[in-house]
């Protein structure tokens, strides 16, 4: 049922039909295709939709479009009252408020609501008024900053950056003023016309096995569906997964679930028929069986397997071994022990799943948000039974990824209801679809021991850690095998011996998360090292420092660290600090009765680039007769900004200010492959690509110009200047012959990180470089509710060289939030906590103080000495955090998330143990 | 399904007798809720009674003896209102449901429609001793005791609509006390609303106090509201004792355990007390 309504949008009138029920977020989106207000849950738990009706904030996903008659409404492609969303923008732009950018124009719109009302907020009315948008990047620091720019008055300025000096500089993100405009397309922002919807019907039980009875009768009941796609639709294998010899997860489920979530059927047809069909008309008969929850239930003697190939569900055994443990602890004066529990993770970026895809002949074209393009033409080339080279994938802006879209998720089935009707078929998951269905961060049960000597130096360390990879397995083999290595933690320990197991379980499956199993190992490790810190009656800095990797160290996979080690540096960086925090602290709480304030310290320390694997990138920059110079870039941008990044490097190695650039950004049909945004590897692997695609093409011009190396260039129109002094010349492009991709000078870079394959006991090289970083945490615990509030953070992190200050600093923001989430509040329960209202993610008002020391020790394998800070903000946090809990309470905690009630048992079994 | 949008409220109760219909307000509860049956296939939903044209559910007045609340009335017209001590607890129950954008559409009845146990709202109705006007077949006047039946369970008939809350004026402030496992979009673990009137002297003439999130529905607890009067406030929190709670009912679920729960709706009761005796909680 639709009516015609007229709605007042930023200031004219628009008159349409739509249903009256449809929220007005849709209405706006669908209806007027104004897709710059997203959707982020469809139930006001994320305010990504958040415009002005009548001047006051709202979510647009809870107006009823009805309501929404006759009254004003302003989105962010409106100007919004005062000029204010016109600063706002600029500002955003210049602070880097905005990252993936998916909920940049709710926070818009909610801050111009603020300022409106009151154009001279201080920081607490603007956290109110922010309150209401969640962010999953920035940890809301520069946001806030921005706004509050704004309501100082200040003039937001984004720095420029000349010719040979992009590197180093605070450049605005060069994709930044689509996003603060609202008119970036994320996945669901595409709107071919004419294009069919699609929507899988999911299992609600985790193991069961069905059948499907006649579709025909029921196709014929829902005239709007084109078609019912069961797993014998599916042209080529109905099969995907991340590694080429565990093609585990089917794309229709056949005749068995695994997991609640399984998609069983798809259906294809209008927007109506699609969402108005209820699952109960579909035939389908359940036996269900009983499911394996939780690793533990999974290695149980006598447990079924889930795949058959993998008996006992161990898919992957991960494995290091240096010298002898026993040996080890023998040696030390002190010995300690942990067995420690964490849970499930949702990546919760606030951009849902969504694409479409059409079919172009024999080739087929998925436009969608992804982290990794060349994996998803390879999954959609085997799922449609194509090559490769039939498949093109067209990522769109992602808003959001922390790993979460490493994995193929709605491209190979969109492919496959594209391929069979021939016609565009669009996908957009539900928040609650996205939860239950997409990959975590794994669960891990960890039991550690570490032994250290009179002197706090450590002599052993050694854990056993299972994983719970989920019914899939995805990433869980990289978990199992990045852990053992990166366990210990960046401390010289001689005697270590880590083993791993990821393991299979009817649970939602655990994939790639923003630091792979290290961040659950870390929690372990550092909790060893309080421990080892109050046993040898060492403060517990200094225990750190004493024992921290730096050049010339060996690791525990046997690798020397022969540069860029700069852990002694970081943890001297906040030395003072952490000292004052803690003496501070102490003085407090010797007078306070409810409320103790405490300060923790962990370190950590990430390889970059895959492990111990070949993960090459290739970056290609071409000048055309006209004088365009484009840079070929496949790195995807999730929002920590490699598009910026890689440009800033490739710029100064040719020799040209960025601005003189245009960016193609991953399509696979027009970039070389980069390969995926994960591990933290682009700065550093596509970096360095980026870089020898520059000095390549520099090569080229400096060499057709007869200059030497010193000669500068400019661009001017068709002309390029080489100027070399007296041998200065100008080369006229229009006089070069293009090549086949209408090229006059090209340069093309490729970069593989040097590493070797680790041996049966886990030595050898398995990262070209590792980033490093030391965190301390201040926190004040109500130990009658036992609540923590986190107040202050000191994160010192050796970056090599922060190739834009301003986006590192925003990656630490955000690590910091999601590890502060993890810490704190984070716990996907499959069937439980699918939406954002019973999973809880940090708010604005969440956030502590945040200072960044940016310690740049140079890596002489990276683009300008830089290496990746992607996931390393994240590592140190909670464990940080835990620190600084026991700090303050004297309670040791080895369970995350430390909920209210979880740290109100603890503090009471220790009243009781006193 | 059918959109019904009535301008008067005597329509909007024909279609109420006639039809099978979901009143809606401010939309806040509605749609969440849709979104979570969507997701696992059940599109259905039922016909909506929009109450949002009917000028007559706008609006809160000051009425003389009793502030009235229109059903209409949303979280922000509460902050906004300028009303008596009394209400301090109220709209910081305001300020703590959802973001602004829920508080501007949210409404304070709607909230108490919806009868979660976790309502914020609903707390303070009890302790204000609000009254539910219910038009209807037989209209009638429902104290909030009695209007919240149990879990997501109200007085409110199928055919009936609730018109509006009134909150008797009286001497005294109100307070309330949130907590949740972060700083803002959050549900309530456990709540406390209080209202106190206090002589000269600052002894307690007259206590109610109503805990919210402990049991099914939101619960008054007569026990200490007894304990108080003649007591001064300065020493009400020490007053408080497990025995006054545990008529309460509390679950363990995702957000908390129920030992924790009622030790913790222990804690912010004595809490809200000690709010109520310093200066600065007069600061709604």
């Amino acid at each position: 049922m639709t009516r015609t309504l007229t709605l007042i949008v930023n200031g004219e009138p628009r008159t349409l039909q739509a249903a009256p029920f449809a929220s007005l977020a849709d209405t706006l989106r669908e209806g007027l295709h104004l897709t710059g207000t997203k959707v982020g849950c469809d139930a006001g738990d994320c305010g990504a939709c958040t415009v002005l009706l009548d001047g006051e904030q709202v979510c647009a996903c809870l107006v009823p479009t009805a309501q929404a008659e006759g009254r004003a409404i302003t989105t962010i492609e409106g100007a919004g009252p005062a000029g204010l969303v016109d600063r706002l923008r600029e500002s955003f732009l210049a602070h880097g408020a905005a990252q993936c950018g998916i909920c940049t124009p709710g926070m818009i719109m909610a801050a111009a609501d603020v300022l409106a009302r009151d154009p001279r907020a201080g920081r607490a009315e603007i956290e109110d008024g922010l309150g209401g948008v969640l962010c999953r990047c920035t940890g809301y620091v520069k946001i806030v900053e921005a706004v509050l720019d704004v309501a100082r008055g200040a003039n937001a300025f984004a720095a420029k950056a000349d010719a040979g000096a992009a590197v180093g500089a605070r450049l605005a993100r060069v994709d930044g003023r689509p996003k603060v405009e609202g008119t970036d397309h994320f996945g669901a922002d595409h709107q071919p016309e004419g294009a069919l919807w699609l929507r899988l019907i999911r299992s609600p039980h985790a193991s069961a096995r069905f059948a499907l009875g006649d579709l025909a009768p029921v196709l014929a009941r829902h005239p709007g569906l084109a078609r019912i796609l069961t797993a014998r639709d599916i042209p080529g294998e109905n099969a995907f997964g991340i590694f080429p010899t565990i093609k585990d997860q089917p794309v229709l489920a056949d005749g068995l679930v695994r997991m609640r979530g399984d998609p069983v059927a798809a259906l294809v047809g209008t927007r109506a028929a699609v969402e108005g069909f209820p699952d109960a008309d579909l035939p389908i008969t359940w036996e269900v069986l009983p499911a394996l929850h939780g690793a533990a239930a999974a290695l149980a003697e006598g447990a079924p397997a889930l795949h058959r190939a993998v008996p006992d569900n161990v898919l992957t055994r991960g494995r290091l071994e240096r010298g002898d443990v026993a040996e080890g602890h023998a040696a030390g004066a002190a010995t300690a022990s942990v067995a420690f529990e964490t849970a499930f993770v949702e990546h919760a970026y606030i951009e849902p799943e969504a694409g479409y895809a059409r079919r172009v002949g024999d080739r087929i074209e998925v436009t969608a948000c992804t982290q990794a393009p060349v994996m998803d033409q390879e999954e959609v080339a085997r799922v449609l039974g194509v090559p490769m080279h039939a498949v093109r994938i067209v990522p769109t802006a992602c808003g959001g990824g922390f790993g979460g879209k490493l994995d193929v998720s709605i491209q190979p089935i969109l492919a496959v209801a594209a391929w069979v009707t021939g016609q565009p078929v669009r996908i957009v998951y539900s928040r609650i679809e996205s939860m239950a269905s997409t990959t975590k961060r794994h669960p891990a049960s960890i039991r550690a021991r570490m032994s250290a000597d009179g002197d706090g130096r450590f002599t052993a360390f050694e854990m056993e850690g299972d994983f719970n990879t989920g019914a899939y397995a995805s990433w869980g083999p990289t978990v199992a095998n990045r852990v053992p290595v990166h366990a210990p933690g960046p401390y010289r320990v001689p005697h270590v011996r880590n083993r791993t197991r990821a393991v299979y379980t009817n649970d939602t499956p655990a994939g790639a998360f923003r630091g792979f199993g290290v961040p659950q190992a870390t929690l372990a490790a550092e909790t060893l090292i309080d421990d080892l810190a109050e046993g040898l009656g060492l403060d517990r800095w200094t225990i750190r420092r004493r024992n921290a990797l730096d050049h010339g160290d060996t690791t525990a996979s046997g690798q020397v660290l022969h540069a860029s080690a700069g852990l002694p540096q970081c943890l001297d960086a906040l030395r003072d600090d952490f000292l004052r925090a803690q003496a501070d602290a102490e003085a407090f709480n010797r007078t306070s009765g409810r409320v103790k304030r405490g300060a923790g310290i962990a370190c950590m320390w990430y390889g970059c680039g895959n492990t111990s694997m070949s993960n090459p990138s290739t970056m290609r920059i071409a000048l055309r007769p006209d004088g365009t110079l484009t840079f070929f870039n496949g790195a995807v941008d999730i929002g920590q900004g490699s598009t910026t990044v890689l440009l800033q490097i490739a710029a100064d190695a040719l020799g040209l200010a960025p601005d003189a650039f245009e960016s193609v950004v991953g399509d696979t049909d027009l970039t070389p492959d980069a390969g995926k945004t994960s591990a933290s590897r682009q700065t550093f692997v596509s970096g360095n690509a980026a870089r020898l695609a520059g000095e390549d093409l520099r090569r080229a011009i400096l060499s057709l110009a007869n200059a030497g190396p010193d000669a500068r260039l400019r661009l001017e129109g068709a002309c390029l200047h080489v100027e070399n002094g007296p041998a200065s010349r100008v080369i006229d492009l229009t006089t070069l012959s293009p090549d086949e991709t209408g090229a006059v000078l090209s340069g093309e870079g490729r970069y593989d990180p040097p590493t070797t394959a680790l041996d049966a006991n886990g030595q050898g090289v398995p990262y070209a470089t590792y980033g490093f970083a030391a965190q301390a945490a201040e926190v004040e615990v109500d130990t009658v509710l036992g609540t923590v509030r986190v107040t202050r953070i000191v994160a010192a992190h050796d970056v090599g060289r922060a190739v834009n200050p301003t986006l590192v600093e925003g990656q630490i923001h955000g690590g910091i939030a999601q590890g502060l989430g993890l810490a704190l509040m984070e716990e996907f329960i499959p069937g439980r906590t699918e939406n954002l209202h019973d999973y809880l993610i940090p708010t604005v008002g969440d956030m502590p103080e945040i200072v960044v020391h940016l310690i740049e020790d140079p890596e002489p394998e990276g683009p300008f000495g830089a290496k990746g800070v992607g996931e390393p903000a994240l590592v140190a946090t909670a464990p940080a955090i835990l620190s600084a809990i026991r700090h303050a309470t004297g309670a040791r905690l080895t369970r995350v998330p430390v909920l209210p009630h979880r740290l109100h048992a603890a503090l009471h079994a220790r009243e009781a143990a006193e | 399904m059918r959109y019904f949008q009535p301008a008067t409220l005597d329509e909007a109760l024909a279609i109420r007798r006639g039809n099978d219909v979901v009143p809606l307000a401010g939309a806040t509860d509605v749609y969440p809720a849709r979104a979570g049956r969507r997701a696992w296939g059940d599109p259905t939903h039922k016909d909506v009674l929009d109450l949002s044209r009917i000028e007559a559910l706008r609006g809160i007045e000051d009425r003389g003896d009793h502030v009235r609340i229109g059903a209409l009335a949303t979280w922000t017209d509460l902050i906004r209102a300028d009303l008596p001590p009394l209400f301090d607890g109220m709209k910081r129950a305001a300020r703590e449901v959802g973001g602004v954008q829920v508080q501007n559409r949210g409404t304070v009845v709607g909230n108490a429609c919806t009868a979660s146990p976790a309502g914020d709202g609903i707390p303070n109705l009890l302790a204000l001793d609000a009254a539910f006007e219910i038009e209807g077949p037989s209209p009638r006047l429902v104290p909030a005791e009695a209007f919240f039946t149990g879990y997501r369970a109200t007085a409110c008939g199928p055919h009936d609509i609730v018109a509006a809350i009134r909150i008797p004026k009286r001497e005294g402030r109100g307070h309330f006390v949130k907590l949740g496992a972060r700083r803002y979009l959050v549900i309530s673990i456990a709540m406390v609303a209080a209202a106190l009137e206090t002589d000269a002297a600052g002894r307690i003439v007259s206590a109610r106090i109503a805990v919210g999130a402990c049991s099914a529905a939101a619960g008054r607890l007569p026990l200490l509201e007894a304990a108080l009067p003649g007591a001064p406030l300065t020493d009400a929190p020490a007053l408080v004792e497990p025995r006054h709670l545990a008529h309460l009912t509390p679950i363990d679920d995702i957000r908390a355990s129920a030992g924790y729960r009622m030790a913790a709706a222990l804690a912010l009761v004595g809490d809200a007390l000690a709010d109520l005796s310093r200066p600065a909680a007069r600061v709604a």
